[in-house]
């Protein structure tokens, strides 16, 4: 198992602190065992608040082993700049893919997903799944 | 003609205007936002100026292209990624000529706009930098100097919208009132065009 190519997750929040608890988050409740790679990217250099195109960009390369990557963003500036590093073409590993998913849910979904050796595609159904868990 | 020179004015104009105006777009940035436009922008188009100086880019695609990378990767707010991908776009579509035309320049800024729109999903009327950008692009054939009156114009006319992207979005009715910081500091960007070229 320890060779087995495994979707990598990364997690770009507004906030480093946010961005690596649900990281710790996600990787706690994926249990035992083999657990896909997760790398927190959140806040810029410095530790303020925002997005960091540098961060993502290497966390993405940290977690990727060639089975893709997803990535999970909270909003504004986050979901923006993962898209034009997206469309710029050579600045994520080949697949990556942003996954339209809420961050805490879908992160627990994706590692979970991931570390069971799910392949791209399902790691982001289960994320985005997560959408419509109703909690009332 | 317009030439890699004048686009590196172009930035260097916009650097310079945007310094003069940090204070102004942040207190903007405040009632409806997080309060950062000014100083985002500013750590953006100083590196901007600072790598163009660097790797002297030699045509005009270039200057474009490289001032949109330093945007995306030092502002660290969403005006980096739009403003990043409006020049970026802007330099692709103008190619690898030495010289373009400003009717070539007008329609690569036109697919720029166009890039923004799509990435932000903005259109005109969401209180948003495409109020100012949309009716500058249209007033662009005509001279700078009624792009600029037109950046200005649409930036002034979204003070009674509500916003319905972004941070401001939030709020709801409550954004109503305030001038959008994003089209104020894109009227900026077109200004500073007038003065690129010394006009």
């Amino acid at each position: 198992m320890s060779d087995e190519k495994l979707v990598g997750i990364v997690l770009v929040s507004h906030s480093a602190a946010v961005a690596a608890s649900v990281a710790e988050l996600a990787v706690g409740l994926a249990g035992g065992g083999t657990t896909a790679a997760v790398a927190p990217a959140g806040g810029v250099e410095g530790g303020g608040l925002g997005t960091s195109a540098e961060l993502i960009s290497a966390a993405a390369a940290s977690v990727d082993r060639g089975a893709g990557v997803a990535v999970l963003t909270d909003l504004g500036s986050a979901v923006l700049t993962v898209k034009t590093l997206l469309a710029e073409g050579d600045e994520l590993p080949a697949h990556t893919r942003l996954v339209d998913a809420p961050f805490v849910e879908g992160a627990v979904a994706a590692v979970v997903t991931a570390s069971s050796g799910a392949d791209l595609a399902a790691v982001e159904a289960a994320a985005s799944e997560a959408y419509t868990y109703r909690k009332v | 003609m317009l030439d890699a020179d004048f686009f590196r004015r172009w930035m260097t104009a916009t650097a310079a205007s945007v310094d003069r105006e940090t204070e102004r777009l942040t207190a903007l940035d405040s009632p409806i936002g997080d309060a950062d436009h000014g100083s985002n922008l500013q750590r953006g188009f100083t590196a901007v100026t600072a790598t163009l100086e660097k790797e002297a880019p030699g045509t005009p695609g270039a200057v474009l292209m490289l001032a949109g990378r330093q945007l995306i990767s030092t502002v660290g707010g969403a005006s980096g990624p739009l403003y990043g991908t409006l020049l970026r776009r802007t330099g692709k579509a103008l190619g690898d000529a030495a010289e373009v035309s400003e009717d070539q320049f007008t329609d690569a800024l036109r697919t720029g706009v166009d890039a923004v729109m799509q990435l932000g999903g903005a259109a005109p009327g969401d209180k948003t930098m495409i109020d100012a950008l949309v009716p500058a692009v249209a007033a662009l054939g005509e001279s700078f100097a009624a792009a600029r009156a037109a950046a200005e114009e649409g930036a002034l006319a979204t003070t009674p919208l509500q916003a319905r992207k972004g941070r401001a979005s939030y709020l709801g009715e409550r954004s109503i009132g305030h001038q959008d910081p994003g089209a104020t500091s894109s009227a900026l960007l077109i200004a500073a065009l007038e003065e690129a070229a010394g006009e």
